[in-house]
């Protein structure tokens, strides 16, 4: 066994060798199924649990104060004791609601983002599934949390959350359409929708760079549509709490809220990795073509350390939306898309697609 | 949700919908409840029920004194808190022709600006909230913070303080007290430009507000919309400035008119007259003269029989006090108009045809103080 912190496919394989030794084939697919999800589910509670503990430090520097400090060092327990609180907390019955689908809606929710991460490539070699169609994988599952949204919004039996649901499915359905074309324009660019090899794509420079402007455009476009996408401020409509109260999941308690809470904290997530993966190099560390030391001095840095820095660094992008900007009316939302957005995302591909062409990028 | 309200059936076609927008609420910033009849998210009508922090402070008023009448005043605005007690020492002291010290009338006039600009500083934070920008209730709670910290040194309260008393003072100000607001102002406009960079500035913020909620000159006297929304539809309703009191003739201010009357403009009012505010402040603060803090007032007062009535400018309009005195030491009638009440009056008019989340913009730049529409 050779286990590496840059390179986890030689320790992948010894595992995978290990099991098919000892056990029978269809015994040995298994256990592998379950370590893999028993650690994209340890990942996801922690990375969740550490969101949504960094979002409220970062809002409140941005804010003037201080955030949780009370619960271990500088707060930063402060989520564990959160999320145990609302696992013990009551649920409170609804009248009238449609059971099935008032209780359905969260997991709707939390699966598709649950799916998502399954495709996202954290490190060399540590990937759960490495699809040949990655990127359209990513799209299409992401988008499917928007069904467990309008569920809540329509089985909660409340106007308010009706109106919420409204709002995020004309939203989502159409920002939809922004973040698929502007992944569709590196995927132009990288020739590939794999993403391992959109990452091995960025060996000597990310894509980001690489394309010229038109991937330039493609990542901003990338962040305001995602940031849409994943329901938050400046675009956070459907909760809108000073208009809705708590939009879709006003009615939801305990632990059923604590779902949608961290589906939103984890989509998030997904997309900021999705946008370090396609446009920022993914765990690829930083290389400046023909720059043959500083590259290797770069490669001293682990994949995953990488990863984590890129992501958290887009996330934090978001957070400062969030904290900066008030939020839009629904018809300057739509607006913004449908006749902003999507225009220049169309022509953006166009160009994108001549740049390839000429091979006029790097 | 059960239907818990009673519209008149003929009004209501049949694609509306009613909900409920308070008594809790986080937009309507107390237990105030508007009965929204919507089609989709557009606002057909409105219908404000007023009543839930009713406490009968006008019927109170009938069997307390005159000095203990301004600690009821404090609690309607209780953001003006200064400028309502103003009123009612007004009213008391022209009843009973009190020659009041001229230091009071300087010291009246400060304290009345500062608790204007702390008002429109709350109004601000919760005006940015409405519209979903969370950082600005914390940037202006910080600077609001410096005023009533200058409050509790002199007067021993933040919010409440009751500090006038008919014929001047109930103390004198603390020794530090022109030190600190001169420090203040000079922090504060500082701090204004940070307002105008979160908020006014911001791209969403205008296209949100502008050509919302569009109330004209016409309706806004009919109405009787008065203070910074009434002038941002260009009426001239500054009592400052049309009728003075306290030492307003003194000092040079601007009356500020809009002409638009839209969401953005009341916006553009609140955030202009705070620096007004300072102007004045900054002229009067080196000059007030020494003297008693307090004028020779009787142990019992008791006003003349007949009607009084005085008015001020509070944080968010016109206060008029109508006073019948039976020659009594009780008043026999006590009656306050409060701006709050005929602001809220309009908001069904600017509100018709606006998205739901403009209703909660208009309702924002009306800045409504619930206790003060239900007293």
């Amino acid at each position: 066994m050779n286990f590496s912190i840059y390179d986890f496919t030689s320790f992948n394989q010894w595992i995978d060798k290990f099991l098919y030794d000892n056990l029978p084939a269809f015994w040995a697919v298994a256990v592998e199924m379950v370590i893999i999800g028993v650690a994209i589910l340890l990942f996801y509670a922690l990375v969740g649990l550490f969101l949504v503990y960094a979002e409220r430090k970062v809002c409140a520097f941005m804010q003037n104060r201080v955030g949780p400090n009370r619960v271990g060092p500088y707060g930063f327990f402060q989520t564990i004791a959160d999320f145990i609180k609302l696992m013990l907390k009551e649920l409170v019955h609804i009248k009238n609601a449609d059971q099935l689908l008032f209780n359905l809606a969260p997991f709707i929710v939390i699966i598709a983002s649950f799916m998502a991460i399954a495709a996202i490539p954290f490190a060399k070699g540590l990937h759960a599934i490495d699809f040949d169609i990655g990127v359209l994988y990513v799209i299409a599952v992401s988008s499917l949390g928007v069904v467990g949204i309008l569920l809540a919004g329509w089985s909660s039996n409340n106007k308010y959350s009706l109106i919420g649901a409204m709002r995020s499915g004309a939203q989502i359905v159409s920002y939809e359409l922004s973040v698929g074309l502007s992944l569709i324009t590196i995927v132009i660019l990288a020739g590939t929708m794999q993403f391992s090899e959109i990452v091995e794509g960025q060996r000597n420079g990310w894509f980001l760079f690489k394309g010229h402007i038109p991937a330039f455009i493609a990542f901003i476009i990338f962040l305001i549509s995602s940031t849409a996408e994943t329901n938050r401020g400046p675009f956070d409509l459907a909760e809108a709490e000073s208009e809705l109260t708590a939009g879709f999941h006003t009615e939801y308690s305990g632990i059923k809220f604590a779902f949608f809470f961290l589906a939103e904290y984890m989509n998030m997530f997904i997309v900021a990795s999705i946008a370090a993966t396609v446009f920022l190099g993914g765990w690829m560390p930083f290389h400046v073509g023909g720059w043959a030391g500083f590259n290797h001095i770069m490669d001293y840095i682990p994949p995953f350390v990488w990863y984590i820095g890129k992501t958290f660094f887009v996330i934090w992008i978001m957070m400062w939306f969030k904290w900066t900007f008030p939020r839009l009316r629904i018809d300057q939302l739509l607006t913004l898309e449908w006749k902003y957005l999507l225009p220049i995302n169309l022509v953006n591909i166009l160009i994108m697609a001549f740049i390839v062409l000429m091979g006029w990028h790097f | 949700m059960k239907e818990v309200i009673n519209l008149p059936v003929k009004n209501v076609e049949e694609e509306e919908y009613h909900i409920n927008m308070g008594p809790q609420h986080p937009s309507t910033h107390g237990v105030l409840r508007l009965v929204v009849s919507l089609q989709g998210e557009i606002v057909k009508s409105l219908k404000p029920h007023c009543g839930y922090i009713h406490r009968g402070i006008e019927k109170m008023c009938e069997k307390d004194t005159y000095p203990q009448i301004i600690h009821l005043t404090d609690r309607m605005d209780y953001l003006s808190a200064h400028i309502n007690n103003h009123a009612v020492c007004l009213l008391v002291e022209n009843a009973l022709e009190v020659d009041v010290p001229e230091r009071v009338k300087y010291i009246r006039t400060i304290v009345d600006e500062l608790n204007r600009i702390a008002s429109h500083q709350l109004w601000w934070c919760s005006f940015g909230m409405d519209m979903g920008g969370l950082t600005c209730y914390f940037y202006g709670l910080r600077d609001r913070e410096k005023i009533l910290d200058i409050f509790e040194e002199s007067f021993g309260s933040r919010l409440l303080h009751s500090y006038y008393t008919p014929g001047g003072l109930m103390m004198d100000i603390h020794p530090n007290f022109q030190k600190n607001v001169k420090d203040f102002l000079k922090y504060f406009r500082r701090k204004i430009k940070d307002y105008d960079n979160i908020l006014t500035g911001n791209i969403i913020m205008q296209e949100r507000t502008k050509g919302v909620g569009i109330l004209s000159k016409e309706d806004a006297i009919s109405y009787g919309v008065t203070g910074p929304s009434g002038r941002a539809s260009g009426f001239a309703c500054d009592v400052r400035k049309h009728h003075p009191y306290g030492v307003y003739d003194k000092a040079d201010f601007k009356e500020i008119l809009g002409t638009e009357g839209d969401t953005f403009t009341r916006y553009m009012m609140r955030m202009h007259e705070m620096r007004e505010s300072m102007k004045i402040i900054e002229q009067l603060i080196d000059n007030i003269p020494a003297g008693d803090y307090t004028a020779k007032m009787k142990a019992v007062l008791k006003l003349p029989a007949g009607e009084y009535y005085q008015r001020v400018e509070a944080a968010r309009g016109e206060l008029g006090v109508y006073c019948v005195s039976d020659g009594n030491k009780t008043p026999y009638r006590m009656k306050f108009r409060s701006p709050n009440f005929s602001n809220l009056s309009a908001l069904d008019h600017m509100s018709r045809g606006v998205k739901i989340a403009d209703l909660v913009a208009i309702g924002g730049s009306l800045d409504y103080v619930i206790p003060d529409i239900d007293r």
